[in-house]
């Protein structure tokens, strides 16, 4: 037994149930206040000047002129920052040093009493470029002659060093056995190459914020943000404070899907305040989105697996190469990591490569690095099964990993879901629906490994009997809803005597981001000791109210009872009761808890895809979809089926249309929603959502992260579906109409050569 | 003693070891263990690691237990969207 294990079986009466969420009204209303909605006294309003060049030495800035023009309370750049920070990368990322890195980074910002006074402003600020060659493309990056973007970096992971310059920051390598065996005991080998582009989370708020720092170095930040604690972090490095004087407070957030766990535009708010002695807010447009937040990496990755004729995987290989803008950081670790992680293998390496080039820095994005892991080796392993003649779901239960397989990165499994969502899959109605002309059915499997992390919660019992609690985690998919139900699950009262909030980072203990899908989990595990605490004192409340010791009283069903008749005989006090008289039996009365949560538990999902081709234009259109995974419990259905069918959507996008489009001086081509196409509800049917429960021993109620799998297995899902309706391997995304008319062009002149 | 098994990015500290035995007892101690086997990964342990013992995964807790027959898989900082 591990010590994190929590779960244990009981009947629910709140958890499982689908109430309306909380924050529903006002935001069908308009009154939710998102990161543009807030304004303040005297506000500035800011903008910032980007560079028009992928990659140039910033020789000088003159703001002399801009700073004379009327309206103008300050301008900024690098110099207004910290010296010596620690995140250096991300200080650069936000305001740029010596050199510009992608088109759209940021040198200099201005504050000015209007939008368009702000930008007459930019338009005076002179910047002299020495423009340098780019390279958008991951394995030109990699190239011998490629553009160098920092001196000083070297590989690390290597085992032998090299002094040569490069645009390759790390090697990383995971697998066991030996897969030069394991190929050599194969009866078919399939090895093909796969590239995806980088796409945008596409959330529909842009980065909002509005800024407010005296120079006594003491500051307020209302911003959109996954994690307000981690934004005060960085702000206060990037600036110079103490942590304690900058109180950051999350807005309601429009979307953030991993790309808003970082900072972009915040650090640039707060240099101006404090330079102008006034508030300021910055709103960026869609354009500044595209072209300066941070999108995903984009990929090229080379897949090779070996089968005996029985369908058992013998060794499995593949090299990963992920771009992940002009700074370290790429998710390749975790493409490495997932890639094989659905199989029980004996023989498996994968090579994952972290290379910088002319790009803004990505960022996160649902599962990082696993959707286009998942699209190579998916791809192949649809493939074998077609060369075996072999169901492609009997393939995968075949080398189906379960608990007890070694996973390809390392540790053992405990209790997974995976072969669950196999059987589901294969025995709905989905998978045997008769197929149209032109149309092709795909399945894939995904994997992602959520995790906890560190978590305040603060629950307050009020005089009437409700019940406040203060998370610090930021609600981006629900979380206010699904938190309530476990507390009124926990204390035994109705879901709409509690309400979650969402606290600022000076009124509750430290958060990490909302991220990792990790809330639920993490911050449910939390809620749910936070009312125990609360429930085990109000037994001590009933207690010295009835004269007897306070382990002779147990909370059942929203009541303070004594634990047997040995006990006494008094009449159970529910929660109200208790509440009421707080004040005479000792004060207020609260819980609160603090963890560090491990235990998340890994997660597996299953998706069938079913697309029809027109073989004249060469478009996909999704005529059927259905997701299976792994919820251990799921709180709130509606929710995690949200999750699963939001995950799906944007995984569509990603294989079907959406790529960063670059020239060839690595300027953006399509910063914007009209050229960049995300799936809209009338390009989709209905996603079907398919909830296993296979409950997850380190969460009280068996939960498990659900945010982030559903988007891991639609990129190959698709694939295999164009690829079985266009009778052509598809090995490149998005695969927009040309690319599938060129694979279809190509079967008509492979046919006509016969 | 508990088996190590070190991520291959970890590579170019350890000369290409990737295994190895400890008495570590804590995740703390197996911590120490490395940064003085191996000074130049401090700078990369600082940036944070994730533990698997016996396939249960920690991201930064010292006193996760380590068991003689356990197997830690040392990894990269688990991180999420």
């Amino acid at each position: 037994m591990s010590s994190n294990d929590r779960f244990e079986s009981r009947e629910f009466k709140v958890v499982g149930t689908r109430p309306l969420r909380p924050d529903g009204l006002d935001k069908v209303t308009g009154k939710a206040q998102f990161g543009a909605d807030v304004t303040a006294p005297g506000m500035l309003h800011g903008a910032i000047l980007r560079s028009p060049h992928a990659h140039a030495i910033i020789k000088k800035i003159d703001t002399k002129q801009a700073e004379k023009l009327e309206g103008v309370h300050a301008v900024v750049t690098r110099t207004d920052f910290a010296k010596d920070v620690d995140n250096t990368d991300v200080l650069d990322n936000c305001m740029a040093g010596e050199k510009a890195l992608y088109d759209g980074h940021a040198v200099a910002a201005v504050a000015a009493t209007s939008p368009s006074v702000a930008r007459k402003a930019m338009k005076l600020i002179k910047v002299t470029y020495k423009v340098l060659p780019a390279v958008t493309d991951v394995d030109m990056a990699m190239g011998a002659d490629a553009p160098i973007l920092h001196d000083g970096m070297q590989t690390e992971g290597l085992e032998k060093k090299s002094r040569k310059p490069t645009n390759i920051a790390q090697r990383h390598e995971f697998g066991h056995g030996d897969v030069d065996a394991g190929f050599k005991q194969a009866d078919l080998i399939v090895e093909r190459s796969f590239t995806t582009e980088a796409t945008h989370q596409g959330y529909i708020e842009p980065h909002a914020c509005l800024a407010n720092l005296g120079r006594d170095g003491r500051g307020e930040l209302w911003c959109c943000t996954q994690g307000h604690y981690y934004v005060r972090e960085l702000c206060a490095d990037l600036l110079g404070l103490d942590e304690s004087q900058l109180r950051v407070t999350a807005s309601e957030i429009g979307g953030g899907f991993g790309g808003k766990t970082t900072v972009f535009i915040e650090p640039v708010a707060l240099a101006l305040a404090r330079k102008s002695g006034r508030p300021v807010k910055i709103v960026m447009s869609r354009n500044e989105v595209f072209r300066a937040s941070g999108p995903t990496s984009s990929s090229s990755i080379d897949v090779k697996i070996g089968v005996k004729n029985d369908g058992t995987i013998t060794a499995a290989f593949a090299d990963l190469r992920y771009q992940g803008g002009a700074y370290p950081g790429s998710p390749v670790e975790f493409g490495a990591m997932s890639a094989f992680a659905c199989y029980n293998l004996e023989n498996v390496k994968t090579i994952g490569w972290d290379v910088v080039a002319n790009r803004p820095k990505q960022a996160a994005y649902r599962a990082p690095g696993a959707p286009m892991a998942a699209f190579a080796i998916e791809s192949v392993v649809d493939e074998i099964a077609g060369k075996l003649r072999m169901d492609p779901i009997d393939l995968r239960l075949k080398n189906a990993a379960a608990a007890g397989t070694k996973a390809s990165f390392g540790p053992v499994y405990s209790d997974i879901g995976l072969i669950r969502t196999l059987e589901a899959a294969k025995n709905h109605p989905h998978y045997s629906a008769p197929l149209g002309p032109n149309q092709g059915r795909g399945i894939a499997c995904g994997f992602w490994f959520n995790f906890g992390g560190q978590t305040s919660v603060s629950l307050t019992v009020n005089a009437d009997g409700t019940v406040g609690v203060a998370v610090g985690t930021p609600d981006i998919g629900g979380s206010r809803a699904s938190i309530s139900q476990m507390v009124a699950e926990e204390l035994g009262i109705e879901y709409s005597q509690v309400r979650a909030l969402i606290a600022d980072t000076a009124t509750l203990g430290f958060n990490d981001v909302t991220d990792g899908s990790r809330v639920t989990f993490a911050t449910g595990l939390a809620a749910i000791e936070a009312a125990r605490n609360a429930a085990k004192i109000m037994c001590e409340r009933a207690a010295k109210t009835w004269g007897i010791p306070s382990d002779a009283v147990v909370w059942e069903d929203g009541h303070a009872k004594p634990v047997s008749s040995n006990a006494g005989d008094f009449e159970p006090l529910s929660l109200k009761d208790i509440a009421a008289s707080a004040a005479n039996t000792g004060g207020p009365i609260a819980g609160h808890y603090e963890i560090n949560a491990d235990g998340a538990g890994v997660s597996f999902s299953t998706h069938i895809a079913d697309v029809e081709m027109d073989p004249e234009t060469g478009r996909a259109e999704i005529k059927r979809y259905t997701v299976f995974q792994d919820a251990g419990k799921a709180i709130h259905p509606s929710y995690v089926e949200g999750q699963f069918q939001g995950g799906a959507v944007q995984g569509i996008g990603w294989a079907l249309n959406e790529e960063y489009i670059y020239n060839k001086d690595g300027q953006l081509q399509n910063a914007g929603f009209l050229d960049y196409r995300i799936p809209v509800a009338s390009d989709l049917p209905m996603i079907d959502a398919v909830i296993l429960e296979v409950p997850n021993p380190g969460h009280p109620y068996g939960v498990r992260g659900v945010g982030e799998t559903s988007i891991v297995p639609p990129l190959a899902t698709v694939a295999n579906a164009i690829s079985a309706a266009a009778g052509v391997r598809m090995t490149s995304i998005p695969m927009s109409p040309p690319k599938v008319l060129e694979a279809l062009d190509s079967v008509l002149i492979a046919e006509a050569a016969e | 003693m508990a088996k190590i098994i070190l991520w291959g990015g970890l590579k170019g500290f350890t000369d290409g070891e990737t295994e190895f035995e400890s008495e570590a007892k804590t995740v703390r101690e197996l911590l120490k263990e490395l940064e003085k086997s191996y000074p130049a990964m401090k700078s990369r342990l600082d940036v944070g690691v994730s533990f698997a013992i016996d396939g249960a995964i920690y991201r930064d807790n010292w006193f996760a237990e380590i068991k003689p027959e356990s197997t830690v898989h040392v990894l990269p900082l688990l991180a999420g969207g």
